[in-house]
């Protein structure tokens, strides 16, 4: 059995202090997941209206946000926001908001894919039978749309949750920082350490997602 | 008609991103034009709003940053100091989740003259201007090697340690001079380091082996592939520490390379505040101390003079 280094993580506070590091990853990540499903729905709504000017402004948006590195928007909300308007965010709260941002335009199109691709007789066939329009979305197109859309947010979040290790450049110390540091720390004492510790670093990324894509799949069969 | 609304889309991406560069541009122009600038900026800033009025005409001159004068950091009671938190053993974080290091010695020590509590910001080598640019922390203290581009955009206090490159040979055959090395001799260096650069301009006929990391240069100089390894002399002096058989042969090559403290440009009230504090400290020998304290098991007794500067006084 090679020396994995795994004894470093058992000394001092080290494993309270990866965990808690995983806390701020989390908590970062499902505070901009949620804050992205309920933007991310509207925005996919303005995308299907039929007016121009939202329709342009709505792609406007998902271009930039495709076009734009994660990396280069959190710099610009962080140390941006302080040079033009002299505001002092901190770093959580300027990886929330570029997560948000993030998340409610790639959320929005997906919530447009997933609306588009409900037959038009499907509307059709709920006018006919005296369906409102209110009635048609509740009864006819919500569910169906969430029941597509569960498979592809599931992609989103996990994703939005593992770029969270991007948050470590604008001086939040997170679960790939704090391993970072331990293995540092320790660059004398254990130079193996960095396998072991990057070991777990993947096991602590594993068990905060799986959950998620465990959830998708029980979703995906009930609703089925 | 597709291919139109296309354009269109691509067009007006553009002319947003343009108007958002426009605004940001904007804003460092606006400055110098006045008050207006500044107060808006202090307002903002909360504490920073008294002073706002006295270094009216320093403010103006960078874009509108806001960084806080030494009063105002003993009045809020916090001061924000940005260290490493992975460089082992200048800044890092211990495993109770203290910092420690070079560094952070030196910023306690800071901490305690001023009278405040510290207030640690983990930095990375490549955000540390902008960390002052925007006024986010009042000091770096970072390893941060003076260099002349930097000092355009920060402003350096005095030095407090040296760098400058080193090379490590084998105990068999001690390179002590670069005249030493024959032709068909090589030398290790790593890929985009400052020893590659200085090699490459100064000793043009010195035939160069390059790795990309540190492990792949320690491997090829233990299976004798090159004479000797070329790197910051810190490197190179851990390097011969840990591994018995290798002489740093030569301690100090090239310019000597300083580092120092930095603030915001034109913070002059901390800065000489810092270099009143480097100064006094040298009575006691702090940085001696401080070497002891966290350098000694890395780099050796040997190395203490060479390394540490007292008092903002360079050897040279």
């Amino acid at each position: 059995m090679p020396d994995l280094g795994l004894n470093v993580l058992f000394k001092g506070k080290n494993l309270a202090r990866l965990l808690g590091g995983l806390g701020v990853a989390l908590k970062i990540s499902l505070l901009s997941v949620v804050i992205s499903i309920v933007l991310g729905i509207l925005v996919g709504l303005l995308m299907t209206w039929k007016n121009p000017i939202s329709r342009a402004l709505m792609r406007c948006y998902l271009e930039i946000v495709r076009i734009m590195p994660q990396m280069v928007l959190l710099f610009l909300v962080y140390f941006g926001t302080t040079r033009i308007f002299g505001w002092n965010l901190s770093g959580e709260a300027s990886a929330v908001i570029v997560f948000s941002f993030w998340g409610a335009a790639e959320m929005g199109d997906l919530v447009r894919g997933a609306l588009i691709s409900i037959p038009q007789h499907q509307y059709e066939s709920a006018a006919a039978l005296g369906l409102s329009g209110g009635q048609t979305y509740r009864y006819i197109v919500l569910p169906q749309t969430v029941r597509r859309l569960i498979p592809l947010s599931m992609n989103l979040i996990t994703r939005m949750i593992k770029t969270t290790s991007l948050v470590l450049m604008i001086g939040v110390v997170e679960v790939l920082k704090v391993s970072q540091q331990i293995i540092e720390a320790n660059r004398m004492s254990s130079p193996n350490a960095a396998f072991g510790v990057y070991l777990t670093v993947f096991a602590l990324y594993f068990f905060a997602c799986w959950p998620i894509s465990l959830l998708a799949g029980f979703l995906e069969k009930r609703w089925r | 008609m597709k291919k139109n609304r296309k354009l269109f889309a691509i067009l007006l991406t553009f002319a947003l991103v343009l108007s958002l560069a426009a605004c940001g541009s904007s804003g460092g122009s606006a400055a110098p034009t006045g008050s207006n600038d500044a107060a808006a900026a202090g307002k903002t800033g909360g504490p920073a709003a008294d002073a706002a009025e006295a270094p009216a005409e320093k403010a103006s001159e960078d874009s509108g940053a806001v960084y806080r004068t030494l009063e105002e950091i003993q009045a809020s009671g916090t001061i924000n100091i940005g260290v490493f938190s992975d460089k082992n053993p200048f800044g890092y974080v211990d495993e109770n989740g203290e910092y420690q290091g070079y560094d952070v010695y030196f910023a306690n020590r800071i901490g305690e003259d001023m009278g405040v509590e510290i207030n640690f910001v983990s930095t990375e080598a490549a955000n540390r201007v902008e960390y002052l640019e925007t006024g986010k922390v009042d000091i770096i203290l970072a390893n941060f090697t003076v260099t002349e581009e930097r000092a355009e955009k920060v402003d350096f206090a005095l030095p407090y340690m040296n760098v400058a490159l080193g090379v490590v040979s084998p105990d068999s055959r001690v390179i002590t001079d670069l005249s030493e090395i024959g032709e068909g001799d090589q030398v290790i260096v790593i890929s985009g380091t400052t020893a590659e650069t200085y090699l490459a301009e100064n000793n043009p006929e010195i035939t160069l082996q390059k790795y990309d990391t540190y492990a792949n240069a320690k491997n090829a100089l233990e299976n004798g592939n090159a004479v000797a390894w070329a790197n910051d002399n810190t490197e190179v002096i851990a390097f011969a520490l840990q591994n018995p058989g290798y002489t740093v042969g030569i301690p100090s090559l090239g310019s000597q390379d300083t580092i120092a403290p930095a603030v915001t440009k034109g913070n002059e009230s901390l800065l000489n505040w810092i270099n009143e504090e480097i100064t006094s400290l040298a009575d006691e020998n702090f940085f001696h101390k401080d070497y002891e304290e966290t350098l000694v098991d890395t780099y050796g007794a040997d190395y203490e003079d060479s390394l540490v500067v007292e008092g903002g006084v360079t050897a040279q």
